[in-house]
């Protein structure tokens, strides 16, 4: 789809000839391997897996490791991005344990999370917390500190207190590109939840990737990939509707004003 | 002049970043009166104008209100910037706008609806309550952000250069305009711009100032009758004698 909601046909060219051309050579060259499968058997894996409901019940699991993480970090890091942009010193007090925590990779924390949670939910809602977190607070300091400056000094002439001019001017100011950063911080998520379960945890689509993987059954596994995607897809332009219907004007980028 | 001046910069100089930009600025102006800032870019007009509205303080000397220091922005002082696209929230309709500035001035909002009604007329935009600034013609935004001033109800108007960025016609449209609304309401202006002709055609007086530091280099009286004329008095020879000594001052600035 394209930003105007139609079809963009010469888009969709190079995926249905890539699609063609390997199911042709998968069932001309009598190719047998453990790794790819044709994409009719992926489709028949996709919509069987579909029809059984395991594909859903992995899904809802992934999601719930994905968006509990994603709440829970998410608007800490929201909340907290607003008060370094906000007020400097807590900002500079802060920005040598930040920078020191954020760059360690949320995968490494792993054997961590697990002694601490043990596998299940909890530790899909730390990791996932962690990224989330810091990915939010940076995106919304920034996103925060990037208001028109001249809007700023419109509150200062007007003697906006700064609780108004933060509620008044700052929020909606910036509310485009904290709708970015959530929109980045959603499908990090994903990425983060579905890595935790193909390392460790065994649940959701992650450990299904897995288990079709060490079953020799490549469709499946292929099949997973295409719903992946298929979720991933859906997650965004689910988003981008909440933006437009959600938050009116001010949610708009300044391009769409 | 016996009545204490409205508005004063005493010996105002103001250093940023180690650079002195204004140095020693000292002038009166009289309640009422209409003083225009000229000079060559980068002399600092724009910041005597932060000056007199308190977003930003002298570092040595003062800038005075009713013979009281401004030391913080006030309600009664009101600024319209250039960039009236910026200067607007996009997300609030012209309502919305104009009622920021009772909302922060703590109207209570059921007398906000008349006024901000009063306020769209008096600017030529009745009717056009409901329409985004990124509806409306760059005219209108300005138009806009001057009514968002007048919520202020101010007693000191202050314009940065807010007809810099319009075309010729919607320029002389609300000269016209500004003109006609301080006249009725008595209010003082300083405006600054870098026309010349604008400085003259609207002001009582014409203060230039020149550059590295920004300095007073010229006052002059502008001695043409009210209500100002876009044809005569731009004819009148008093009009091109003054234009002929500012666009010396300017060019003597620059050298």
């Amino acid at each position: 789809m394209t930003a105007t909601g139609r079809l963009n046909w010469l888009g969709m060219i190079l995926p249905l000839a890539l699609v063609l051309g390997l199911e042709l050579w998968l069932r001309t060259a009598g190719i047998v391997t453990d790794i790819l499968a044709p994409p009719s058997q992926v489709i028949v894996a996709l919509i069987g897996g579909l029809l059984n409901g395991t594909i859903l019940a992995a899904t809802l699991k992934t999601l719930t490791g994905a968006f509990g993480g994603l709440l829970i970090g998410g608007s800490l890091g929201m909340l907290l991005g607003i008060v370094f942009a906000v007020v400097p010193v807590i900002d500079r007090a802060m920005e040598v344990t930040v920078e020191a925590l954020r760059p360690i990779p949320s995968v490494a924390l792993l054997p961590v999370a697990l002694m601490v949670f043990g596998f299940g939910y909890g530790m899909e809602f730390a990791i996932v917390g962690k990224s989330c977190f810091f990915l939010m607070l940076i995106l919304t300091r920034s996103a925060v500190r990037g208001v028109e400056p001249r809007l700023r000094e419109v509150a200062r002439a007007l003697r906006l207190s700064r609780a108004a001019t933060t509620w008044k001017i700052i929020l909606p100011a910036s509310l485009p590109r904290l709708f970015v950063a959530f929109r980045l911080a959603a499908s990090l998520s994903l990425v983060i939840s579905i890595t935790i379960e193909i390392a460790v945890n065994p649940q959701g689509l992650g450990y299904a990737i897995m288990t079709a993987q060490q079953a020799l059954r490549p469709d499946l596994m292929l099949a997973y990939f295409v719903w992946i995607g298929l979720v991933g897809l859906c997650l965004n332009a689910g988003l981008l509707l909440a933006q437009r219907t959600l938050f009116g004007r001010a949610a708009l980028t300044e391009e769409a004003r | 002049m016996t009545e204490a001046p409205k508005f004063a910069f005493a010996s105002a100089t103001l250093a940023l970043g180690g650079k002195t930009i204004l140095q020693n600025i000292t002038f009166d102006i009289a309640a009422g009166d209409f003083v225009c800032i000229i000079g060559a870019s980068g002399c600092g007009k724009t910041t005597a104008l932060r000056l007199a509205a308190g977003l930003y303080q002298p570092t040595t000397g003062e800038v005075r209100l009713d013979s009281h220091p401004m030391t913080a922005p006030r309600p009664d002082v009101a600024i319209v910037f250039q960039d009236y696209g910026k200067a607007l929230l996009p997300w609030r309709t012209a309502t919305g706008n104009i009622s920021l500035a009772m909302e922060a001035g703590g109207v209570p909002k059921a007398e906000r609806g008349d006024r901000i009604a009063e306020l769209l007329t008096l600017v030529g935009l009745s009717g056009q309550g409901e329409k985004y600034p990124g509806e409306m013609s760059g005219g209108m935004q300005q138009r806009l952000q001057i009514a968002r001033c007048l919520a202020q109800n101010p007693s000191v108007l202050l314009m940065d250069e807010p007809f810099g960025a319009l075309d010729a016609m919607t320029r002389q449209g609300l000269q016209d305009e500004v003109l006609e609304l301080v006249a009725r309401s008595g209010t003082t202006v300083i405006f600054v711009t870098h026309d010349l002709e604008e400085a003259i055609y609207l002001g009582d007086r014409v203060i230039g100032l020149l550059p590295h530091p920004g300095r007073v280099g010229i006052d002059v009286p502008v001695r043409l009758s009210r209500p100002r004329d876009q044809l005569t008095t731009r004819e009148d020879p008093e009009f091109l004698r003054l234009r002929r000594e500012l666009f010396d001052f300017i060019k003597g600035s620059e050298a």
